[in-house]
Parts: C-alpha cells; structure tokens; sequence
C-alpha cells in the first residue's frame, strides 16, 4: 500500500500562505541574507529621519569636505564624512534608499503586472493575441534599453513619476516572455485537460490552475527586476534625469562625488557601495526565490 | 434491444496541420451500459483522438469532417456547447495519462477532488469533503484526512493515480475514458491499478473505454476490443475471441509480437513488412514509410 512520502527538499508552493509554506524558503541561505539586508534597508528608507545623525539637506560650508571618522581632520558626528557642500554623506545614504526603494518596488510591481497579463494572455490564449503581443515584444526588444529610457524621461520630463514610467515602459517585456513561455508549457501539462473536461472556464483554468503555478518564476523575476530597476534609477540619476538635485539619491550623489574624488574620495565610494549591496542583494534574492521555489513545479 | 451507451458512426477527421491527413476513417463503434471497451493501436492509430472527440476536447488541429458521437442517442458533435458542458464531467469523466502532471501541484488534493462534486452537483464545501473522505475509502487509501490536505508531489504515483480514479468516479459518471491510465505506473502498481479500476466500474456500473497499446493490458481489464490502424478499425470483438482466435493477420502478428510468459522461445516476433502492406492497402495509404 502506498504511503505518503515525506522528502527532505520538498518544496512548496506558496499559494495560499500559512506560515509553514515559508520553511523551506528559509532554509536556502541566500533568501535568509538577501532578504535580511534588504528588509533592515527598508526598515531604514521608512524611518530615515529617526536613524539619520543629521538632515540630509543642511549645508554648512564651514564644514565642507570633512573626510569620515578616525581619519585625520574628522569632524566628530559626521561618520562619513560631508561632501564640498558640508552635508553629512551618512544621512544623504540613507535617504537615498527612499527613492531607491520606492523606484525598486513601484516600477518592478507595475511592469510584473502589465507582462504578466499580456503573457498569461499570449501564452494561454494563442492565436492571434499571441502574435499580436510576442511581434510588439519583438519590436520593443529591438531598442537599446539605457538610451531609450534617457529618450523616454527626456520627453517626459524629469521626477521620479519619469523615471518609474520609463522603467515599466522598457521592462515590461521581460515579464511578458518569461511568463508566457511558462503559461505555454504549463498548459501542455494534463491538469490542464482535466480541468477542461470537468467544465471549468478557459478564464478559470487560467487564474486559478495556471497562474498559481507560474507565480514561483514571477516572485523571482520580480526580485531581480527590483535590482534591475535601483541601476536604471541610479543610471538617470547619474546622468541629472531622475529627481531634482536637492532631494539624495545614490545616483545624483556618485555624479556629484565623481567631480571632487581627489578631494574626497568618501562622497563617490559610500552611496556606491550601497548601490552595489542593495542591487546584489535583490539578484541574490531573485536566484535563492528561483531555486526554493522552482524544482517542485516542473513536476 | 435497447439503446446503446455510446454510438460513434462514420467518424472521420482530418489534420489541419498535416495537410489534411486523415487521422479517423470512418471509424463506427458501439458502447454498451457497463462495458469495458479496450481501445488498441499503435501511436497515431487514432485511440486518443476517439478519447478526445467523446471528452469534447479536441484540439484545434483536428477537425471532424463526417459522422456522429451519439451518447445516449444525442449526437456530442453537433450538441449546444451549455448542453454539452453539462454531460462532459458529470456523464463522461477522464482517468488521465500521467499522474505526475494530472494533478496541479499548487492545489491541495481536497480542492482537485472535489472539484467536481461542488461544480456540476453544488455541493456544500462541509458535502463535498464527505464524499471525498468516502472516495478515497473506494480507492483504498488509508489516513484519507492526512491525504485530502496534502500537495501532490507528498504522494507517490500509484496513491496520486488512485486519486485521480477517485475523481473520474466521484460523480457516478456513466462513461470514464481511461487514457493509458497504467503506462506512466511501475508494473507491480500498474497491476493494482487495474484491478481497482475494474472493482469501481463494476460497483458504480459505469462504462470505460480504456486506450492502451499494451494487449497484456487488455487481456486483464477489457470485455470487447478494437483495433485501430492509422485511424481504421482494423477488428472488433470480444476479448477472449480476438486474443485466441484472431481473424485479421495484423492482430496475429501483434500478438505474436508480444512476450509469452508460458513459451519463453516464442514471441517478440517483429510485425512482417508484408501484413504493414497489405495494411496500407486496405487502409487506402501510399505506399511510404510508417
């Protein structure tokens, strides 16, 4: 007689979510990591004005260029230092990671959505849907994504309304082919005719039997495209496109930096360095999602 | 006599994929109440695409250019399709292939099970969870409750198979179209299987057409048989018949190609090249490959 099997790597889908289905997510250590730093990031964009020394704003040219503490000349209070303007470097970090994650999570959610619908339609649909959307997809791949997004926040104007914008407009498209390619292959799978013989819906089958089983690809690729879209923010930051310069950005402040590093190499390195931690962080996270959440839905 | 079950006459379809290659010709089979009907060929003989056309999902590729499917006198092809919707998964109901990838791995078993039970019969959520707890009990599945909240991928092949069984039957369908239900099964559990699948026909008095090309199969679950060659019935008949006193050449050459347990020298005979021509011949084919 047939017992039921318990294996060790099993893992689960996270459908509906009681707190057990988390275990083996927490078992994979780059999630633990990954996700730990980003979410004690979050903790700091939401409450940066309680955990920042100074105001990230205040200027105060008396104090211009101070490098960080235990160099010589430090000024005591500002623990990394001020750039030419005399504004601490610590505060203006993180603040930075307000709109660094504010950008990460609005236009990674707004592209997953608008993909995901055009590729759940391709892929389940067929037809003339599918040609219709894989030919614009096609077309829209064809364009040089950092110039065009320099193009897009150009025509529409700079502000972090801009910026978003033209990160959904330009990644949409990876959403769309992954998840149609999924929703394809899915759909091959004979749960899908049993569905149908039972007399579900074709919309029903869609979002209730396929969806669920696509979402593991999607909560990865999103995490990814999070990471994606800190360095196109940081990038039209660079470049003077993204925010006004007064509000700090990660971007704005590494141009800033650039000019003055035989100066003070501080104002240049910091808010690098937490671009690349954060931007690591989200591909660790998108690749450890990928492969606890992965290996049960190709069976 | 009475009206039979089933009644496919003059069936005949087309590839649209393949330029228009038949893949039925006319192909008439009748189904009685409680039979259990071996449907027998080689791949692309057309024992799926018969499977399909009863379950009403062809796909887009095939397109029925002649004949009928009359269930219980009604013809399935021509049928409203809210009609039809109300026989497919009440009256005709499907044992799938594989039991790896029947059930959806993101649902618990209770919610496939009863999926069913509270569509077509609507069904309390509390109802439904009886009658699955009872199900699983036919299909002999111990700790029921342990097994209705668990994911499939926890279960092994032949409880996911009996599940899948569970469900076809779940409704007291009169007609379960068992497509190889046994081929994706280890042959211990593929022997179990049968027999579980013929104690639940016979219980519920429901027909079955079983699709397979494993006559060993056959010999063990089928009342009456019929074999199929690129998309032609090739005989029909009673299974102890067909098997000891097969009247087409085809059906002595594929026996004779089967292993013999009880002549372990005889058997594994390759079908002659001479039994595939006169094949196409009767057939109608151009004379080509296979």
């Amino acid at each position: 007689m047939a017992e039921i099997v318990t294996t060790t790597d099993a893992p689960v889908p996270l459908w509906s979510l009681p707190m057990k289905n988390f275990k083996p997510l927490l078992r994979e250590p780059r999630v633990v990591i990954a996700g730990g730093f980003l979410l004690l990031l979050l903790l700091i964009a939401i409450f940066a004005p309680y955990v920042a020394p100074k105001d990230p704003l205040e200027q105060d040219l008396m104090l211009g260029n101070m490098p960080p503490a235990n160099y010589p000349g430090a000024e005591p209070g500002f623990w990394l230092g001020t750039d030419d303007l005399g504004r601490d470097v610590l505060s203006r970090v993180l603040y930075g990671s307000r709109i660094a994650l504010t950008v990460a999570f609005v236009a990674a959610s707004l592209s997953a959505i608008i993909g995901t619908l055009l590729g759940l339609a391709a892929g389940w649909y067929g037809g003339w849907a599918d040609r219709l959307i894989s030919r614009l997809v096609d077309i829209w791949m064809a364009f040089p994504p950092v110039l065009l997004s320099v193009l897009l926040v150009a025509v529409l104007g700079s502000g972090l309304h801009s910026v978003i914008a033209a990160i959904v407009i330009i990644d949409w498209t990876r959403f769309c082919r992954v998840v149609r390619a999924e929703t394809m292959a899915q759909a091959q799978l004979d749960y899908v005719m049993a569905a149908e013989t039972i007399g579900f819906s074709r919309s029903h089958i869609l979002w209730r039997e396929i969806l669920p089983n696509v979402a593991p690809v999607l909560i990865a690729l999103v995490s990814l495209e999070m990471g994606i879209a800190v360095i196109v923010e940081a990038i039209l930051s660079f470049v003077g496109l993204s925010l006004s310069s007064d509000i700090p950005t990660w971007g704005g402040m590494i141009a800033q930096g650039r000019q003055m590093i035989h100066q003070g190499w501080w104002v240049f390195v910091f808010p690098l360095i937490a671009l690349f931690a954060t931007v690591l962080a989200f591909n660790q996270l998108g690749n450890g999602l990928r492969k606890a959440l992965d290996p049960v839905m190709r069976r | 006599m009475t009206q039979p079950l089933v009644a496919i006459e003059g069936l005949s379809a087309i590839s649209t994929r393949d330029g228009g290659a038949p893949v039925l010709r006319d192909v008439s089979l009748t189904l009685e109440k409680g039979e259990v009907r071996g449907l027998v060929g080689e791949s692309g003989a057309g024992k799926s695409t018969i499977a399909k056309a009863l379950l009403g999902i062809l796909p887009s590729t095939v397109k029925v250019t002649g004949g009928f499917i009359r269930f219980e006198g009604r013809d399935l092809l021509t049928m409203p399709r809210r009609e039809l919707s109300d026989i497919m998964g009440r009256d005709i109901t499907l044992i799938p292939q594989d039991p790896q990838t029947a059930l959806n791995p993101a649902r618990r078993i209770e919610a496939q099970l009863t999926d069913g039970l509270r569509l077509k019969l609507g069904m309390s959520k509390k109802d439904a969870h009886q009658r699955a707890l009872q199900l699983l009990d036919e299909v002999q599945i111990r700790n029921p409750d342990r097994v209705l909240a668990a994911y499939p991928h926890e279960l092994s092949g032949g409880m996911r198979q009996r599940i899948l069984i569970a469900s076809a039957f779940a409704l007291n369908p009169k007609l379960v179209v068992a497509d190889e239900p046994t081929t994706a099964l280890d042959v211990t559990v593929q022997k179990e299987i049968l027999r579980l699948i013929r104690r639940m026909q016979e219980a519920h008095g429901t027909a079955v057409i079983f699709v397979t090309h494993d006559l060993g199969v056959v010999a063990k679950i089928c009342d009456r048989v019929t074999l199929l060659y690129a998309g032609k019935v090739i005989e029909h008949g009673a299974t102890v018949d067909m098997l000891t006193a097969p009247r087409h050449v085809y059906t002595r050459a594929l026996i004779a190609a089967g292993p013999r347990y009880d002549r372990p020298n005889a058997g594994l005979e390759p079908v002659p090249e001479a039994v595939f021509r006169q094949l196409r011949a009767e057939v109608g084919l151009a004379e080509r490959g296979i």
